[in-house]
């Protein structure tokens, strides 16, 4: 180890896997992992949003899987809980639609309206 | 050094910043209670007897602590006589006695005890708290040194003189808790370890956990024998350390005293070992003088101590060939009497019952060597020691100190200066140079005072220029006395630092005048006087008042070569006064079966 | 670096490990790649989580399910249905966590929300066995601002700002020990923690070992660096394999990522850690005694001074801290003294870690701030006694603490308060009793060992201790006397005040602290030959009550013919010939037979 920074550099590195153990978080993202959920592609999903809130160093945000939400043919859904707000519920999500919910909704606090169960139900 | 100045019990002193508080008591004339404290060799503050009550400038100390390891501090204030203390000191005395087999009018320190005197000192008069006591254990297997650890009040005096001194190391605390003892390892009897039996536990035991194994009554039983012919020989050290059990001050020279009370004792004759050793230095001397010349194994190491033997056969087996052959002063003695005497005085020799009093323990173990005989017959049969033969004269009821000096017998009681001075450290090899010299020179030289090789110095050096094969040589000589030393002087060879042509050891701090088998003289005593010196300093008194003082001028010496060994090492001199030595395992177990259970037991 | 969705966090702490968590962790591993998921799950072995009682624990993140008393059997059920469904097992959770509606995560577990983590911060969070784990929670990192932006003074001062005190018993300022031993000039100089956590009952030191061995190694060579040491010695008991395990993996990642070794951060300082493993002898936990150890020596302890800073090992300026002590180190550097000082009290700032053990619901380890009263450590986070019984004293320190009282529920912990009422802190063994234990057999049992583990060396410990328990021997054989006690005062005092080192200095608390607040238990032993709690063998009396039917049974079984009566008739038990065995109490079937 020659210097502070490298020590730094290997510390993000590492952080982004540990940073998970902390369950005091303030956005929590939560994918339907039930059977219906797997069925419709909900582990790629579940999986990119892991990855690109690792990769983007949220440490605000945690990701959960849960059971049924029990709107099977609007799977996957995730929903995305922050404090003192509305929960948001995205519906048919795929992983590229979830790495926008990521740098939309995460990064930039903007909901993406289109994929909401709002916009769904109008269609 | 700087100074500081320390109040004892209202006394202002001014100590050198580095004293103990135990010192400095002793400056302002207040003697702190001690048993553990054996100056510079056992300062491990474990007994707290000598606790006190302090405070430095107002703040008090927490608890008490230990004067003999407390240093002292400006402004320190002591109180050595307070209730606290007084209670305190009393109560670890009470515990300690509690746990000791106070056996005390049976017992061998009765009187030199160390225990027995703190207590009447502090005036214990009850012991409040008693109940079980450690488990006994008398180890009485080896030939010189019975532990007894009924006795033990654990001090560590004998294990930091073992080790630290001595270098040796086969004494430790055992166990924990209240099943501490002192303890070679694993349990084993004090005669398979690599004790070298030198007895300097037993001078720094303060009671009697560790003791000489006593032949007195063997003894006493030859003498009643009316069939044997008892003959004594006195160790060159015993008269300048007898006096002291009877009152005279540390380094009396007695020797007058010691061979009219041998005579009343009931031995038929009385000689002395210092005869012998004047024949050892003709023997030594001449096998120094043919490997100088011939080109024989060098630095030649002497062989008088036998503690010194052990410890090279133990732990330098290399350094075997580099030992004198010469037997032991002792053991020549014992030889000669069984041999020449018996056949000039026309006795036969297995009635001849050998006695020796030395100054060691280790000499009673070098007596039963198996190879110290000659057609069968021991050239020992028993040794006793200066205590010994002390308590003897005791029992004897006579009266040491009106006795009037009288003369060793002939024809093994003449001896001069060179041989008298055996018992110091340094002191063969002044008495080898003298006769060396004076062979070499081929003149009768008048500078016998080696001074270099005298003194407690650790290890000695000197050298003296002499001519050997026409050509002037610098012989080169070192004196190690303590097994510690002797050790620091051989790595030294070892290492081809030092090249010596003869090198002195005697296995005891300061040489025989301070063996193991000497009269105690208690820790507290040893702050006063310094035995080491003050017995040798007796000796070295002996070597000026006699008229001869070079071993080759001892005329009855002279007429043994004459009349019966022809020449120093001769033929028959091989057969009766040379011997040879062999390498020691450590720990050696007999049952390797049992060892391995005991390892499994360890285990659990 | 591979990124997991969810983390299995299985405890390997000596306690969960003795109950099969290795194999509980071994089954995860195996179904998770049943199920196809060993790419997304991570199974990972932490350190102890605090709560013992509970274990073997499992907790899955990220939601922090915490799983309680798991076995091998639940293995396949939590897998199938959280780890691949998202369906947390309700019925396996911890009983508090599952209790409402919404599932509590282990952080809001109340045993572990009013605790303040810092020596235990990394302690069942991260995988001790993997260094990157470590430096992700800022590990090294205040090893780092050390050698690159801080002078060793710097060091020792902030230190010392922060009031750090030695969490191993006597409490004495860890920066003031540091700044002894740095101006001592010596061709070495040592850097030790002291591991040979001895007192009965405590883990606290294994614990943060086992769960963060880094924390430790970090803090000895900032310590190092700050008094100009190069060298360090961990001497840890050998009875501690997972420790000694975790530590030697620990020291190896750290001197291959260039953490330990040669020139550190660029900086010319090098330090080096090496392990000694204790034999077991409590003892040695004593600074002098522990390093005649190191040095191959028999363990026994010696005077001081000289004190270790400035002859310490082989001669050597030696610095000896605690395990605990070191794990607040880097944090303290990193956040600073005033963030440390922000928990605790004025004179003992920071937490302390305690080993809950004895008569209290949840055993285990919880760190809480100093000044804590015993009453929240004791109910709060311990749960108080099982089975409703009535909380009696609890026992600070181990064997040379003392036991407190009711009375003192409400004493803020520290340092000097617990010294003030006859106790101490110790190195943070807490065993509470209830009004089951007898005291004087609890005063017995603490002398006991005492007597066995001292090194033998000093006379008032070596034989003092014997004598004193002798005389509670006595007592609790209901053979006192009331002069007893008063020797038992005696002799207490006089070890206190004579003997060399703070193993005999202490010895006699458990004796003096129950003389002081329980004496009427003593008395009961001794005037009315009665052991109140019911705990002395020899003052226990079997006595058939009138619920007898007289069915012979008891007089059958006893095995000394002790019990009489006849058939249907109410039996009576010849007290003379009773030797307690409890034998008929066993057999009664109509529960007749009581002792008191």
């Amino acid at each position: 180890m020659k210097s502070l920074e490298e020590l730094k550099k290997l510390r993000e590195e590492s952080i982004k896997n540990i940073e998970m153990r902390n369950t005091d978080k303030d956005i929590r993202v939560v994918v339907g992992m039930a059977t219906c959920g797997i069925s419709a592609g909900a582990r790629p999903v579940l999986t990119t949003l892991v990855e690109e809130v690792a990769k983007r160093n949220l440490g605000n945000v945690q990701v959960v899987q849960t059971g049924c939400i029990g709107m099977c043919t609007l799977e996957p859904i995730v929903e995305v809980y922050t404090a003192d707000k509305e929960k948001v519920t995205y519906v048919h999500i795929d992983p590229e639609k979830a790495k926008r919910i990521v740098s939309e909704h995460l990064v930039n606090n903007n909901v993406v309206v289109e994929y909401t169960i709002g916009s769904a139900e109008k269609q | 050094m700087d100074k500081v100045n320390v109040t004892i019990n209202g006394i202002t002193v001014n100590v050198p910043k580095d004293y103990t508080v135990l010192m400095a008591a002793r400056e302002a004339g207040i003697d702190i209670p001690t048993l553990c404290f054996l100056k510079d060799i056992n300062e491990i503050a474990a007994c707290r007897v000598c606790v006190v009550e302090v405070d430095v400038k107002g703040v008090p100390m927490r608890n008490l602590p230990a004067s003999c390891v407390l240093q002292v501090q400006d402004g320190m204030n002591v109180r050595t006589n307070t209730p606290k203390v007084r209670s305190a000191v009393k109560m670890n005395v009470e515990l300690i006695l509690a746990n000791h087999n106070r056996e005390c009018l049976t017992c061998l320190r009765n009187g030199t005890c160390e225990l027995q005197k703190l207590c009447d000192e502090l005036g214990i008069d009850d012991i409040e708290f008693q109940g079980a006591k450690r488990e006994a254990k008398i180890d009485n297997l080896s030939y010189s040194i019975v532990r007894d650890s009924s006795k033990c009040i654990l001090c560590g005096r004998c294990v930091s003189t073992c080790r630290d001194v001595q270098g040796i190391g086969i004494l430790d605390f055992t166990k924990r808790g209240f099943k501490t003892e002192v303890a070679p390892a694993f349990d084993f009897s004090m005669k398979d370890v690599p004790c070298v039996y030198c007895g300097q536990c037993i001078q720094a035991c303060p009671v009697a956990a560790l003791r000489e194994r006593s032949y007195i009554d063997d003894v006493w039983d030859a003498i009643d024998d009316p069939e044997k012919f008892v003959v004594v020989q006195t160790a060159p050290a015993v008269r300048a350390s007898l006096g002291e059990e009877f009152g005279y001050p540390v380094g009396t020279d007695v020797t007058g005293k010691m061979v009219a009370a041998l005579k009343r004792l009931g031995f038929d004759k009385v000689f002395d070992t210092n005869f012998s050793a004047d024949l050892t230095i003709l023997e030594e001397g001449t096998e120094l003088l043919s490997r100088v010349t011939n080109g024989g194994k060098l630095p030649m190491i002497t062989s008088c101590s036998p503690g010194w033997i052990r410890y090279c056969e133990l732990n330098y087996p290399e350094f075997l060939d580099n030992l004198s052959t010469c037997k032991s002063p002792q053991q020549m003695f014992g030889a000669i009497v069984k041999s020449y005497y018996a056949e000039k005085e026309g006795i036969d020799p297995s009635k001849i019952v050998s006695v020796s009093v030395m100054p060691c323990t280790s000499k009673k173990t070098e007596a039963n060597r198996p190879e110290m005989e000659v057609d069968g017959y021991r050239d020992v049969d028993y040794s006793l020691t200066t205590r010994e033969l002390g308590d003897m004269i005791k029992r004897a009821r006579i009266s040491f100190t009106k006795l009037p000096d009288e003369h060793t017998d002939s024809i093994l009681g003449d001896y001069t200066g060179a041989g008298a001075i055996f018992g110091a450290t340094g002191g063969v090899m002044e008495a080898a140079l003298r006769t060396v010299a004076d062979i070499l020179t081929g003149k009768d030289l008048d500078s016998i005072e080696y001074q270099a090789v005298r003194g407690i110095e650790g290890v000695k050096e000197a050298s003296v220029v002499l001519p050997i094969g026409g050509v002037d040589t610098e012989v080169k000589v070192a004196v190690a006395h303590g097994t510690a030393n002797a050790a620091k002087v051989l790595e030294s060879v070892k290492a081809g630092e030092k090249d010596y042509h003869f090198i002195e050891v005697m296995a005891c701090p300061g040489g025989c005048v301070h063996g193991g088998g000497q009269s105690h003289v208690s820790a507290k005593a040893r702050l006063d006087v310094n035995p080491k010196i003050n017995r040798a300093n007796a000796l070295y008194e002996l070597d000026r008042s006699l008229p001869k003082r070079k071993s080759h001028k001892n005329p009855e010496v002279m007429k043994l070569y004459e009349d019966y060994l022809k020449e120093p090492n001769g033929h028959l001199s091989h057969k009766l006064l040379h011997t040879h030595y062999v390498k020691r395992d450590s720990y050696i177990v007999e049952q390797e079966e049992e060892f391995a259970k005991m390892l499994e037991k360890l285990d659990k | 670096m591979k990124i997991f969705r969810s983390h299995v966090l299985v405890c390997g702490g000596t306690g969960c490990s003795s109950s099969n968590s290795a194999l509980i962790k071994q089954r995860f591993e195996e179904k998770i790649k049943e199920l196809n998921l060993d790419e997304e799950i991570q199974v990972v072995s932490t350190g102890c989580f605090g709560l013992c009682e509970e274990g073997p624990i499992v907790i899955i993140y990220p939601e922090g399910s915490f799983y309680a008393r798991m076995t091998v059997e639940r293995v396949d059920e939590i897998c199938e249905e959280h780890l691949l469904k998202g369906r947390i097992v309700r019925k396996y959770l911890f009983d508090e966590s599952a209790r409402e509606e919404k599932i509590k995560p282990l952080s809001e577990v109340e045993f572990y929300k009013k605790q303040k983590r810092v020596a235990l911060r990394n302690c069942g969070v991260i995988n001790p066995e993997d260094i990157s784990e470590y430096i992700a929670r800022d590990g090294y990192m205040a090893l780092g601002k050390v050698l690159t932006e801080m002078t060793p003074t710097e060091v020792i001062q902030l230190v010392k700002d922060s009031g750090l005190k030695g969490r191993g018993g006597a409490g004495f300022s860890t920066g003031m020990k540091w700044s002894f031993a740095a101006p001592n000039q010596a061709d070495q100089k040592y850097v030790i923690c002291n591991a040979d956590e001895g007192d009965p009952g405590a883990f606290m030191d294994r614990s943060v070992l086992e769960g963060d061995p880094h924390a430790v190694l970090e803090a000895m060579a900032i310590a190092g660096y700050a008094i100009g040491a190069t060298k360090g010695f961990i001497y840890v008991r050998a009875e501690y394999p997972i420790a000694v395990h975790r530590l030697e993996i620990a020291i190896k990642q750290a001197k291959e990522t260039g953490l330990l070794g040669k020139n550190l951060f660029n900086s010319g300082f090098d330090f080096d850690v090496e392990i000694r493993l204790g034999a077991g002898a409590f003892v040695c936990g004593e600074e002098t005694a522990l390093m005649q150890s190191i040095e191959g020596k028999r363990g026994m302890s010696r005077n001081k001074p000289p004190f270790p800073a400035n002859k310490g090992l082989w001669g050597k300026p030696t610095i000896i801290n605690n395990v605990e002590t070191l794990a607040n180190v880097p944090q303290i550097i990193l956040n600073g003294p005033g963030w440390f000082k922000s928990f605790g009290t004025v004179k003992s700032p920071g937490t302390k870690v305690f080993a809950l053990g004895g008569k209290i619901n949840n055993t285990g380890l919880v760190e809480v701030p100093m000044g804590t009263a015993l009453r929240e450590v004791i109910y709060d986070i311990g749960g108080g006694c099982p089975n409703n019984k009535e909380f009696k004293a609890v026992q600070t320190g181990g064997p040379s603490g003392g036991c407190l009282t009711k009375d003192h529920l409400d004493i803020p912990i520290d340092y000097d308060n617990l010294t003030a009422v006859g106790s101490m802190m110790g190195s943070g063994g807490m065993i509470v009793m209830d009004e089951d234990n007898c005291m004087v057999d609890i005063a017995r049992f603490f002398l006991d060992f005492t007597v066995d583990e001292s090194c033998g060396k000093c006379t008032p410990c070596r034989e003092g201790t014997k004598r004193m328990l002798e005389i509670l021997d006595k007592i609790t054989e209901g053979k006192g006397t009331m002069e007893d006690l008063d020797k038992l005062e005696k002799l207490a005092i006089n070890i206190k005040e004579t003997s060399l080192c703070g193993l005999g200095q202490t010895a006699p608390n458990p004796v003096l602290s129950t003389l002081k607040y329980f004496r009427d238990e003593y008395e009961a032993h001794v005037l009315e030959k009665r052991c109140p709690a019911g705990v002395c063998q020899s003052l226990l009396r079997y006595i058939i009550t009138m619920d007898c039917k007289g069915c012979t049974k008891c007089a059958r079984i006893c095995p000394v013919g002790a019990i009489e009566g006849k058939v249907k008739e109410i039996h009576v038990i010849n007290q003379d010939k009773c030797i307690k065995c409890g034998a008929c109490m066993d057999a009664c079937t109509f529960h007749a037979i009581i002792k008191k």
